[in-house]
């Protein structure tokens, strides 16, 4: 009778086991994958997709290339806060629709200083509005990631040209890497991810924009599926007013390195000695 | 039931008893125990029903919320932790204040503590279960629990704060299992315990309790983003308040054990217990106003989270209830301790006991986790208060481990009461 008690309280967990397959159980970490393993995961990710939206996608791996360290910046003189680039990111991503979830978090910052404290981001008025200026907020791909230092099985890392990344499959979610992050910029899957067919991006990359798994992190990544095969992040090609500027800080006629060495930039929170890769400046 | 047996069995096996026949005997201690365990009075079996109910319903709530998703909690991606590692915190220090019966007992030598240390023990080993089960609970993904094992998963040891936590909790768990097990099984056969098989156990459990409750610690005042967490007290913080709820909870412990058996004690061991409580409260409540002094005094940034929690910021109130009444019941629980009463076995060391552990519990739960995400660490303002699923899931934890202190207790009793003991080995010595 106790056994059967118990049995009955678990029941719901048979239900939740009954969309697990086994070799997503047993699925090695993503740095541990050898070629041809990596290669069936993604078939059997987009067969998953094809079952569940009726969606054909491609999930694509890009990796890193040789002498990129990609670095982002933004103007803060000129930016509206029109939340553009935030819609960019839940379309580009395959966010959650139902919150309509994005890695970007614009506020409103009153004149005068940068103080989050008198900072707004769920303003709902026309901008930009006198007396105020924007400043939008995303992953700042640290070099010195306290993320990556807290999580306790490696699910997330730093990649070879500075993006941070999160295997979607690998992750327990324990949430500490939320705790440790300083700029708000990880986001926990609740629930499983509600994405109407018809809004699928079906351009996918594993470590990126592919539609995530109930339970786990995830976290903006530069667009890497994008970024690494030579396009813009979905954010910067949405800015109607030029506001952002994304490339390789160590090619020497970028405009990331023009700025980075010629404006008065600045990182958010410097005295955590996070090292962002993210820029922030006025013009003069 | 059977699940404690095993537990025990597997902590002796490797110990090759050093007698003729422990095959023979071990097995029949094992199913000795599980009679002493699952037999007793109308009021017994009305007691365990209840926690056995109430762990089915957080096992229930659990499921469902494995299935559904986190969402059916309150946490936020802006409070990201809520009442299940509140909880966790708490548990682990219940389990290091254990360590206050074990220290007078073996390195001041108190004879009479040394009988009832065992106790502290019993309890350090359920709260280690309630503090790993609250972590489970809080994962969006229990399926993976295996990345966590060292080898087998991909442990970031040492970076990673938590995987040393994970090492402390189970070492402490092992540690204890083990000094548990060998004293009951050599009292059981009639048989002085070898100081070779516990006493470096003792010793080591004296040390890996502080270090259990300083790497819990260390989880959040190593976050350089969360400013409210981010000081050097928060260890010395969590070990003066665990040596108030440790203490304070076995205090309860004793009580109950000398209401419904034989087993009698002098008072002594309790007054040793609450002197420790005296002074490890003073202190825990000095680091507390010497904490609030530095944020209230300098008045920076660094004070928001302390501003949101005592008094409400931005409109958001939410947890000034909450830490005001923990304030209170930590003073109230220390000024009873003080009166010449607590010494005495009454109502009021009961009543010190619980204002504290109530206090503690917030203070460490709702007090310090949840602020830490409030504001976010952009100076958002979300406020959080735990859902149904949360109070279920953790009710279900707690109710589980009374459910196992209440079987480890019995059998110490038991085997102490010598109801428990092998006949043919009696005369052995």
């Amino acid at each position: 009778m106790g056994l059967a008690a118990w049995a009955t309280a678990l029941q719901p967990l048979t239900e939740w086991a009954g969309d697990l397959s086994v070799d997503e159980f047993l699925q090695k970490h993503y740095r541990e994958l050898k070629p041809e393993e990596k290669q069936a995961i993604f078939r059997r990710l987009e067969a998953e997709c094809r079952e569940a939206h009726g969606v054909n996608v491609k999930i694509s791996d890009p990796q890193p290339n040789e002498g990129v360290q990609f670095a982002y910046a933004l103007n803060l003189s000129i930016c509206i806060g029109c939340r553009k680039c935030a819609e960019a990111c839940t379309i580009e991503n395959n966010h959650d629709r139902k919150t309509n979830n994005s890695y970007i978090r614009v506020f409103e910052m009153e004149m005068g200083g940068i103080d989050f404290e008198k900072g707004d981001a769920t303003y709902e008025h026309p901008v930009p509005q006198p007396g105020k200026f924007y400043m939008p907020v995303q992953c700042q791909q640290c070099e010195n990631a306290p993320c990556v230092t807290a999580c306790p099985i490696q699910a997330t890392w730093q990649e070879k040209d500075g993006i941070v990344v999160v295997d979607y499959n690998w992750c327990i979610g324990c949430r500490y890497c939320e705790a440790a992050c300083p700029y708000h910029a990880r986001r926990f899957n609740w629930e499983k991810p509600t994405i109407p067919a018809e809004v699928i991006n079906p351009d996918q990359g594993y470590l990126s924009n592919r539609i995530r798994p109930q339970g786990v992190m995830e976290k903006c990544t530069f667009c890497l599926h994008r970024t690494r095969e030579g396009r813009m992040p979905a954010c910067l090609e949405a800015c109607p007013t030029g506001a952002r500027v994304f490339g390789n800080m160590l090619d020497p006629q970028s405009e990331i390195r023009w700025v980075i060495e010629n404006k008065r930039t600045f990182v958010l929170k410097e005295e955590l000695n996070t090292k962002p890769r993210f820029y922030y400046f006025f013009d003069e | 039931m059977s699940a404690i047996s095993k537990v025990l069995a597997d902590e002796e096996k490797p110990q090759q008893m050093p007698t003729r026949g422990a095959f023979y005997f071990y097995p029949r201690f094992l199913w000795k125990s599980l009679g002493v365990a699952t037999d007793g009075s109308w009021l017994f079996y009305g007691w365990m029903t209840l926690l056995t109910g109430i762990a089915l319903v957080g096992a229930n709530a659990w499921a469902v919320q494995v299935r559904d998703g986190m969402i059916l909690t309150n946490m936020s991606d802006h409070v990201s932790w809520g009442l299940y590692i509140a909880n966790f915190t708490f548990c682990v220090g219940l389990a290091a204040g254990g360590v206050m019966m074990v220290i007078p007992a073996y390195l001041y030598d108190d004879e009479e503590m040394h009988h009832l240390v065992i106790i502290g023990e019993a309890v350090a080993v359920a709260a280690i279960l309630m503090s790993t089960l609250s972590v489970v609970v809080d994962l969006g993904r229990p399926d993976r629990f295996w990345h966590l094992i060292p080898i087998i998963g991909k442990f970031n040891w040492p970076m990673s704060m938590l995987t040393w936590d994970i090492i402390v909790l189970n070492g402490y768990l092992l540690i204890n299992l083990h000094i548990v097990g060998y004293l009951l099984y050599m009292q059981y056969l009639g048989r002085r315990p070898d100081p070779v098989w516990y006493v470096p156990f003792v010793f080591l459990s004296i040390l890996w309790a502080f270090s259990i409750h300083t790497v819990t610690a260390f989880l959040y005042c190593g976050l350089g983003g969360r400013p409210f967490w981010n000081t050097a007290l928060l260890a010395p913080r969590f070990l003066a308040s665990a040596f108030v709820s440790g203490p304070a909870f076995i205090l309860i412990v004793m009580r109950v054990i000398r209401l419904t058996s034989d087993w009698q004690w002098s008072p002594r061991p309790a007054r040793t217990l609450i002197q420790i409580i005296r002074i490890a409260m003073v202190i825990n409540l000095l680091m507390l106003v010497s904490e609030l002094f530095t944020l209230f005094y300098t008045g920076s940034g660094h004070a928001a989270s302390a501003r949101y929690l005592f008094f409400g910021s931005h409109g958001g109130a939410g947890l000034v209830v909450w830490i005001w009444s923990a304030i209170l019941m930590n003073i109230a629980g220390t000024v009873l301790f003080f009166t010449p009463a607590a010494l005495q076995r009454g109502n009021i060391r009961m009543l010190a006991c619980l204002l504290c552990i109530a206090g503690i519990w917030i203070e460490k739960g709702m007090g310090l986790v949840i602020p830490g995400f409030i504001p976010s660490t952009l100076h958002e303002v979300v406020e959080y208060a735990p859902s149904l699923t949360e109070w279920k899931i953790t009710a279900g934890i707690w109710a589980f481990g009374i459910l196992v202190l209440t079987i480890l207790i019995r059998l110490i009793e038991a085997v102490h009461m010598k109801r428990l003991a092998n006949p043919v080995d009696h005369h052995m010595n």
